[in-house]
C-alpha cells in the first residue's frame, strides 16, 4: 500500500509532496506521480514527525473502566502520536517480563501507535526491592525507561542503585520527583490560593529537592536521570545548574503546566486536578522559557483517564490526572507556537525526536528524507475548534479542556507507513490492525 | 439569596443585611412562643458528613422555629459509610424534594460542587467545608459582636474600627477564614496571633495583620480575642512541641485575662478546651459570649435560612 502526500509544509517551512512505500518515504519532491497510491491532498497541512509520548497511562492491565492499550492507542493516533511509552502503574505493575511484553503485544496487535512499555524501578511500586530491570531491557518489549511514575523513588540509596544499575542496559530512570512527607494529603500547589480555600498544599520545594538530589546523584555514579513533568519555576533553575554542569540529566513539561494555572483550582472543579498540581502563572512562564531554550528538552502528555465517578465527587476524594493525548498538540500550539516560544522545527524536537532519543526508539532521529521510516502527523494549525468529548476517542472524558477553544487539528497520521487517522477521523481499527500485520510481515 | 458558600462572596450591604434579619428572629427567641410560620412546607435537610452535634442542632432549632420540616442525615451509619458518592447522595435528598441542604463536610469545597453540579436545585448552605470555610460561624460572630458593642441600636451597623484578634491554629480554621473576609467587610481590623507553624502560607494579601506574640497583641487592646480550639493532633504534626508550651505562649491564661481590658470581648467557637487555648476563668467570665455565641447561632441560622427560601432572589 502507498500514500501520495501532495504539497506538505515540513517543519522546516519547505514544501514537498511525500511518496510512502514499503513502510518508508520513498520518494520527495513535487509532482510526484500518484501511479495508484492513496493521495491526500496536504496543501495549507504542516508535517510533522511522528509524535512520541513518553508519558502515558494505558491503564491495561488491570483499569480497563478507564483506557485499555486499544483505546489510549487510538486516542494517541488521533492526537498525531506513533509512538507511546506506556507508564508502569497497571495491575499487575509492569515489573516483570511478562506484564511488559503483554502490553508492547497488545500494542502492536491494535497497531494505531508503536507501544513502548516502562518498567517499574521497584517491585509493586512500593519502593523497597528494585524490579527486574535486567530482565524487562532483555524482554521482546526492549524496556529502556524505568519509572515508579505516580509514586517517587524517594529512597535516597535505593534511587542511587536504580541509576547505576539501569546504566548496565543503557537505560534510564525516569523520576517522579514528589518528596512524600512533604506533601502527604497534598490538594493543590501550595500558596496565596490553597491557603484561601482551605486546601492542603504541594508546595514546590517538594518537587525542587528531589530533582537537586536526583541531578547530583547521576552526577555522582555517572548515570542517566529523567525529570518527570517538571512543573516549577525552581525546578527549572535546579536543571539549567545541572545541565551547566555537565550533567545526563532530561526532563519533561506536560502540555497542561505549559497553559493552565491553579487559579482554575478556585471553582473546585475536579478537572483540574492533577499531580504535580497546576501551578501560578510565573511557573506557567519559566516552564515556557525553559521549553525554549532547551533546558526542558521535551513535552509529554502524562495522559491519565479516570472514569467519571473519580471525578464527581468533592475535590480531596477526586483522582489526580488529565487526559492529554487527543489535545496535546493544540494545546501545545497555544500555549508556545502562538506566543512565539517555538517553531513548528523546535515542535517536532520536544515532541518527536527528543523524546525518542531519551527513550531509545529508534527510527525517529530523521524524518521526510527518502529511507526514513514513514512516521508523521499532517496537522492543520490554521483552524480553531472547540474542543468537546465528541474530539475524545480513549475510554474517558476527565480532560480540562471541555468547552475551550483550541487551535490546530490533526488531519491525518501515518504509522509504519498506514493510515490511522485519515480526513481528521480515525481509520477503522480493523483495518488498522491488518495494515499492521501486513507491515510486520 | 441562592446559597451560602463563603463570606467572601458578601458584600458590606448583604452582610448588615442577613445581621438585621437575625436581631428580627432574635426578637422571637424572646417571646412565649419561639416559633414562626414563615417555612411551613419548606424541606430543610441537614446534611452532615461529619459529626458536629453542635452546629447541626442549631441548624435544626433555626428550621424547626421557622416551622419547616427538618431531615437529618448523617453520614455515619448511612448509605454514604457504605459508599455512596456525593453525587448520589444530593441526587437522593432532591428526590425527596429538599428545598435547602445544609451541608457539613470533611472536604473542602463540597457545598461549592454541590451548588455547582447540577445534582440537586435546592439551596446550598455551607455549614463547615474542611479547612475552607464556616459562614454561619462568622455571621454569628460578626453578630455577637455587634450586638455587644451596639446593644438595642445594632440594626443598620457595622463594624467600622473594631479590632478583632484570633488566636489559633489560623492554617487549619475554617472559623479564621470566614471571619477574616466578614470582619474586614464589615469594617473591622482583624489580626492573626498563632505560632508560624499555624500561620497559612502566603497570606500577605489578606485584609489582616499577623503576629506571633500574643502579650503584645492583648497590650494593644483589642475589642474582641477570639480563641480558637486547639487539637492535640497537631502536636503529632509536628505545628508544636507541647499542649503546655503551646498554653504558655498562646492560651489565654488568667494573667493575659487580667492584662485585657475589661470591655475586650472573649470569643470562642466552641467547643473548648478550657485550660489549653482558654482558661476557665476566661471562658466563664463576664467579657465572655461563649454562651450568646451559641444562642445568636440559632438566630443568625434563622435568618440564613429564611433568605435562602422565602423567595428572596439573588447570590450571595
Amino acid at each position: 500500500m502507498s500514500i501520495l502526500i501532495t504539497g506538505a509544509t515540513l517543519p522546516d517551512g519547505t514544501t514537498t509532496d511525500l511518496l510512502v512505500d514499503g513502510g518508508v518515504i520513498a520518494e520527495t519532491g513535487s509532482n510526484l506521480s500518484s501511479n495508484g497510491a492513496t493521495v491526500i491532498d496536504a496543501a495549507g497541512l504542516t508535517a510533522l514527525p511522528g509524535l512520541v509520548d513518553l508519558h502515558t497511562h494505558l491503564r491495561e492491565p488491570g483499569f480497563e473502566q478507564s483506557e485499555t492499550v486499544l483505546t489510549g492507542s487510538r486516542a494517541a493516533a488521533i492526537g498525531g502520536f506513533t509512538s507511546v511509552f506506556a507508564m508502569a502503574n497497571t495491575s499487575p505493575v509492569s515489573d516483570t517480563a511478562g506484564v511488559v511484553e503483554q502490553v508492547a503485544s497488545l500494542g502492536a496487535e491494535h497497531g494505531y501507535v508503536t507501544v513502548r512499555p516502562i518498567g517499574a524501578v521497584t517491585v509493586g511500586l512500593k519502593g523497597q526491592m528494585l524490579s527486574e530491570i535486567g530482565a524487562m531491557a532483555g524482554s521482546r518489549a526492549g524496556v529502556r525507561v524505568f519509572s515508579d511514575d505516580g509514586i517517587c523513588v524517594s529512597d535516597p540509596l535505593l534511587m542511587r542503585r536504580a541509576l547505576e544499575y539501569v546504566k548496565t542496559f543503557d537505560g534510564v530512570i525516569a523520576q517522579h520527583a514528589q518528596d512524600p512527607r512533604l506533601t502527604e494529603g497534598a490538594q493543590m500547589n501550595e500558596g496565596a490560593l490553597s491557603s484561601e480555600l482551605g486546601l492542603a498544599g504541594w508546595p514546590a520545594v517538594a518537587e525542587e529537592s528531589i530533582i537537586a538530589r536526583d541531578v547530583l546523584l547521576a552526577q555522582h555514579v555517572g548515570a542517566r536521570l529523567h525529570i518527570c513533568h517538571l512543573s516549577t519555576a525552581g525546578s527549572v533553575d535546579v536543571i539549567r545548574w545541572a545541565k551547566a554542569r555537565g550533567i545526563a540529566v532530561t526532563a519533561e513539561v506536560t502540555p497542561h503546566h505549559l497553559l493552565l494555572t491553579e487559579q482554575l483550582v478556585r471553582g473546585y472543579d475536579s478537572r483540574y486536578k492533577v499531580n504535580p498540581p497546576l501551578r501560578r502563572e510565573e511557573d506557567v512562564l519559566a516552564l515556557r522559557e525553559a521549553l525554549a531554550d532547551g533546558t526542558i528538552d521535551i513535552v509529554a502528555t502524562d495522559h491519565a483517564p479516570h472514569p467519571l465517578e473519580a471525578k464527581e465527587c468533592a475535590w480531596d476524594e477526586a483522582a489526580n490526572g488529565m487526559v492529554g493525548l487527543e489535545s496535546a498538540l493544540s494545546v501545545v500550539q497555544a500555549s508556545v507556537v502562538d506566543t512565539g516560544y517555538l517553531s513548528f522545527a523546535d515542535v517536532a524536537r520536544v515532541l518527536s525526536s527528543k523524546p525518542a532519543e531519551i527513550g531509545r526508539l529508534a527510527g525517529y532521529a530523521s524524518a521526510f528524507a527518502v529511507g526514513d521510516h514513514a512516521n508523521f502527523t499532517l496537522y492543520d494549525p490554521a483552524v480553531s475548534r472547540e474542543f468537546s468529548v465528541e474530539q475524545l476517542h480513549g475510554k474517558s472524558v476527565n480532560s480540562p479542556y471541555l468547552e475551550r477553544t483550541l487551535p490546530g487539528q490533526v488531519v491525518a497520521t501515518i504509522h509504519n507507513g498506514y493510515a490511522t487517522v485519515l480526513d481528521g477521523e480515525l481509520v477503522d481499527a480493523a483495518d488498522v490492525a491488518a495494515a499492521a500485520g501486513a507491515a510486520r510481515g | 439569596m441562592r446559597h451560602l458558600l463563603s463570606t467572601k462572596d458578601l458584600s458590606r450591604a448583604e452582610a448588615v443585611a442577613i445581621l438585621d434579619v437575625a436581631e428580627d428572629m432574635a426578637d422571637v427567641a424572646g417571646r412565649e412562643i419561639k416559633k414562626l410560620p414563615a417555612l411551613r412546607g419548606k424541606t430543610v435537610v441537614n446534611l452532615f458528613f461529619e459529626d458536629s452535634t453542635r452546629t447541626r442542632i442549631s441548624f435544626e432549632a433555626a428550621a424547626k422555629r421557622l416551622s419547616a420540616d427538618v431531615i437529618n442525615f448523617s453520614a455515619k451509619g448511612s448509605s454514604v459509610s457504605k459508599g455512596e458518592s456525593l453525587k448520589d447522595t444530593a441526587q437522593t435528598l432532591a428526590a425527596m424534594g429538599a428545598d435547602a441542604v445544609v451541608v457539613r463536610h470533611q472536604a473542602s469545597g463540597a457545598p461549592s460542587v454541590l451548588a455547582q453540579s447540577g445534582w440537586i436545585d435546592a439551596g446550598i448552605v455551607n455549614a463547615g467545608d474542611g479547612t475552607h470555610e464556616h459562614p454561619t460561624q462568622a455571621l454569628l460572630d460578626a453578630f455577637t459582636i455587634r450586638r455587644r458593642l451596639h446593644g438595642a441600636s445594632a440594626r443598620g451597623r457595622d463594624l467600622d474600627g473594631v479590632t478583632v484578634t484570633i488566636v489559633g491554629d489560623i492554617l487549619h480554621s475554617r472559623v479564621a477564614r470566614s471571619n477574616v473576609w466578614l470582619l474586614s467587610t464589615l469594617g473591622a481590623h482583624v489580626t492573626f496571633v498563632a505560632p508560624a507553624t499555624l500561620v497559612p502560607i502566603g497570606i500577605g494579601d489578606w485584609p489582616v495583620t499577623v503576629g506571633y506574640d500574643l502579650d503584645a497583641a492583648i497590650a494593644a487592646k483589642p475589642d474582641v480575642v477570639m480563641m480558637l480550639r486547639i487539637q492535640g493532633e497537631r502536636m503529632n504534626a509536628a505545628f508544636f512541641p507541647t499542649a503546655r508550651e503551646y498554653a504558655r505562649q498562646w492560651g489565654l491564661d488568667d494573667e493575659r485575662l487580667a492584662k485585657l481590658p475589661a470591655s475586650s470581648l472573649v470569643m470562642h467557637p466552641g467547643p473548648m478546651n478550657r485550660g489549653l487555648e482558654i482558661s476557665a476563668k476566661a471562658a466563664d467570665s463576664a467579657q465572655s459570649t461563649v454562651l450568646e455565641q451559641v444562642a445568636n447561632g440559632v438566630s443568625i441560622r434563622m435568618a440564613v435560612l429564611y433568605l435562602l427560601l422565602s423567595g428572596t432572589t439573588g447570590e450571595m
